[in-house]
């Protein structure tokens, strides 16, 4: 699963780090790095007459950020056990149709479509996981397999959107708490659970540990198979996620919803903003979210400025380069 | 070609794929039982496999090249804006194109290599940059048109003594292919795989890790450019002809055994994969395999094919004990 270059070296943050009782460790950049870029953007969107942190600018923020958010959840754990997963983008668009499709516009089927979305979501992400521990493809191989399988299930059967939510539904995509869409807090809820299980709980552990040394892993006992397959089942399962509450926007399923987000790559570059090691075995959930609300914030203030669609890729590449950049710069001084 | 007794490591996988799949088009299709039809196969198969040339040195350093589909589309769109059909500009357009290949390999490898930055993220970030700035330059769609010179090498042919006609893009391929397999035998070849397997040992031997790693994003780089050229002339301008293509050309470099992280794999092998993916697309059209089912097939023979060539590991282990005797190593 070594779909990266040699882990850089990072062994870091011994006592005299801690003693200090504050680092700069590379979740606390992120945070800084999204409180500046709140203040710039702040000021830009001013300096053109408007408000970037209004009712609605937030709403953009908050809503931008839940969809791609699941999906970098869920891209976080495979990547910190060592793997990666490019199947979620078609993943999203499958899961969408799945439950929109399931519920046919009643209300009593609602609980099924969700089941049953999430259902289709676990296998692919169980099939993501045999094949890359029983038949030792590498990830990103395999996950790339896997996602033009889906392409060409949806490709040869859809055409364009299909299935249709019921009205009660879509309160799950549009409902909201003062300015803070409802989904945007399940979404940090499911988070903060996905935080309690890789930080305190034995999974997590071994999680980090097959990531960090798959080997040294296996020899102290941990099932590292196992732990592979149970990444990839709760990384596809919360791109599921994604697919249903898309699927509650947009009062549809649509089979290109998560390829016309890029939601693959975007989400590997949301999860390494957020100061996870690409390699494995370091970073984590908290720093994640922070690199989704800085794509989310770049995309809404460039909307506020009516910037060039294409300009936007530009910037969004060069964020993403400049942020690594730092991090590994940091980590190599602290090392010499 | 090279195809010696001796065969490095990992090549005999892919070699036995490619032939099935030959046997497969001669039995599909009435095409493929002249030379001619074969030739065909080769000259669309030209850019994949000259792609894969270029990804395989920057995946047996150790890295990834995530920016070749991006610059492929930004090589084609820059040469069609500006040759606008004007047959003069043609040869310093196409000298352009490769500077332009040149130097987006350059930054790539820079960035790698002086700020420690995955290959993974630089070259996803260059695929960002690359897409967003060529359509901001064309306002978002591709203006200008190639002159005919320009696309001669992609569509066109010479004749070759013995051979009959035979198209550009075939000779170039077996140009490149051929400086390839020099070149991965040479010292420098053999310390770029090296640096794949343990850039520690080699940094402590002496080797210069970074100028080697920058290399291969160069030669990636300046590749992707020939590929661009070649797919102009033979497909077209268009903002989709290089979509896609860095996943193809990783799955070809895969296919023919390289081991992604770096250090195992042969140049000839990674071109075969890329050779067999082509076929494999063209068995599929002629077995009447719908367009949309298409990925889906070819996703399951992707993993298939993967997963046969890491199971068989083992057995490949005494393959190649036996038949590399010889002192010399095998990666060629």
């Amino acid at each position: 699963m070594t779909v990266q270059e040699k882990p850089l070296p990072v062994r870091t943050v011994p006592a005299r780090t801690r003693s200090r009782g504050f680092a700069f460790t590379p979740t606390v950049v992120v945070y800084l790095a999204l409180a500046v870029l709140l203040v710039v953007g702040s000021v830009l969107v001013a300096l053109r007459g408007g408000v970037l942190l209004d009712q609605a600018g937030l709403l953009n923020i908050f809503t931008r950020a839940t969809a791609l958010g699941l999906v970098a959840i869920g891209q976080t754990i495979v990547i910190l056990a060592g793997s990666l997963d490019l199947s979620v983008a078609y993943l999203v668009g499958l899961t969408s149709l799945v439950a929109a499709e399931t519920m046919a516009g009643q209300a009593g089927m609602i609980v099924p479509g969700v089941l049953l979305a999430l259902a289709v979501a676990a296998v692919v992400g169980l099939v993501n996981g045999l094949v890359i521990t029983v038949l030792r493809a590498n990830a990103f191989i395999a996950t790339l397999g896997v996602a033009l399988v889906l392409r060409g299930y949806l490709e040869h059967n859809y055409t364009g959107p299909a299935g249709e939510v019921p009205r009660t539904f879509q309160h799950l995509g549009y409902d909201r708490v003062g300015p803070v869409p409802v989904a945007a807090l399940l979404m940090l809820g499911i988070a903060a659970m996905c935080w309690w299980l890789l930080t305190r709980s034995r999974p997590g552990y071994h999680l980090y540990a097959v990531g960090g040394d798959l080997e040294v892993a296996r020899l102290s006992g941990v099932r590292t198979r196992r732990t592979i397959v149970t990444a990839h089942v709760l990384c596809s399962v919360a791109a599921g996620l994604a697919g249903i509450y898309l699927a509650s926007r947009l009062g549809s399923g649509a089979p290109y919803v998560g390829t016309d987000a890029g939601f693959d790559l975007e989400s590997i570059a949301a999860v390494v903003l957020g100061g996870t090691l690409l390699a494995g075995g370091r970073g984590g959930v908290v720093g994640t979210i922070g690199g989704v609300f800085i794509l989310a914030t770049l995309d809404t203030v460039f909307d506020d400025l009516a910037v060039d669609p294409f300009f936007k890729d530009v910037v969004r590449g060069v964020v993403l380069v400049t942020a690594v950049a730092l991090y590994a710069r940091r980590t190599v001084r602290r090392q010499s | 070609m090279s195809f010696r007794p001796r065969l490095a490591e990992g090549t005999a996988p892919v070699l036995v794929v490619l032939v099935v799949l030959l046997v497969g088009l001669a039995i599909a299709g009435p095409a493929y039982s002249s030379p001619e039809g074969y030739l065909a196969l080769l000259k669309r198969a030209a850019p994949l496999m000259i792609l894969a040339i270029g990804q395989y040195f920057v995946i047996v350093s150790g890295g990834f090249d995530l920016s070749v589909g991006a610059l492929v589309t930004a090589g084609v769109v820059i040469a069609a804006r500006l040759i606008d059909g004007e047959d003069s500009a043609t040869a310093w357009v196409i000298l352009l194109v490769l500077a332009f290949g040149l130097l987006v390999g350059l930054v790539n490898g820079l960035v790698t290599t002086v700020l420690l930055v995955p290959s993974f993220i630089v070259t996803l970030g260059m695929l960002l940059v690359l897409d967003g700035a060529v359509f901001l330059w064309t306002g978002g769609a591709p203006r200008g048109a190639l002159s005919p010179g320009f696309r001669e090498f992609g569509r066109g042919a010479v004749d070759v003594p013995l051979l009959g006609e035979v198209p550009w893009s075939v000779l170039i391929l077996l140009a490149i292919l051929a400086a390839a397999v020099l070149f991965m035998r040479g010292g420098t070849g053999r310390a770029l795989v090296a640096v794949g397997d343990n850039e520690q040992a080699v940094r402590l031997s002496g080797g210069r890790v970074n100028r080697l790693r920058l290399l291969a994003f160069v030669l990636s780089g300046l590749l992707a450019a020939v590929a661009a050229i070649l797919l102009g002339g033979f497909a077209g301008v268009s903002a989709q002809v290089g979509a896609g293509l860095e996943f193809r050309a990783i799955t070809a470099v895969v296919l023919g055994g390289v081991l992604l992280g770096g250090g195992r794999g042969s140049v000839v092998a990674a071109t075969a994969g890329a050779l067999s993916l082509e076929a494999l697309f063209t068995l599929l059209n002629l077995l009447g395999v719908a367009g949309a089912l298409e990925s889906a097939v070819q996703g399951v023979i992707i993993i298939g094919a993967v997963a046969y060539a890491s199971l068989g590991v083992g057995l490949r282990h005494r393959f190649t004990r036996t038949t590399t005797k010889q002192p010399a190593t095998a990666s060629g």
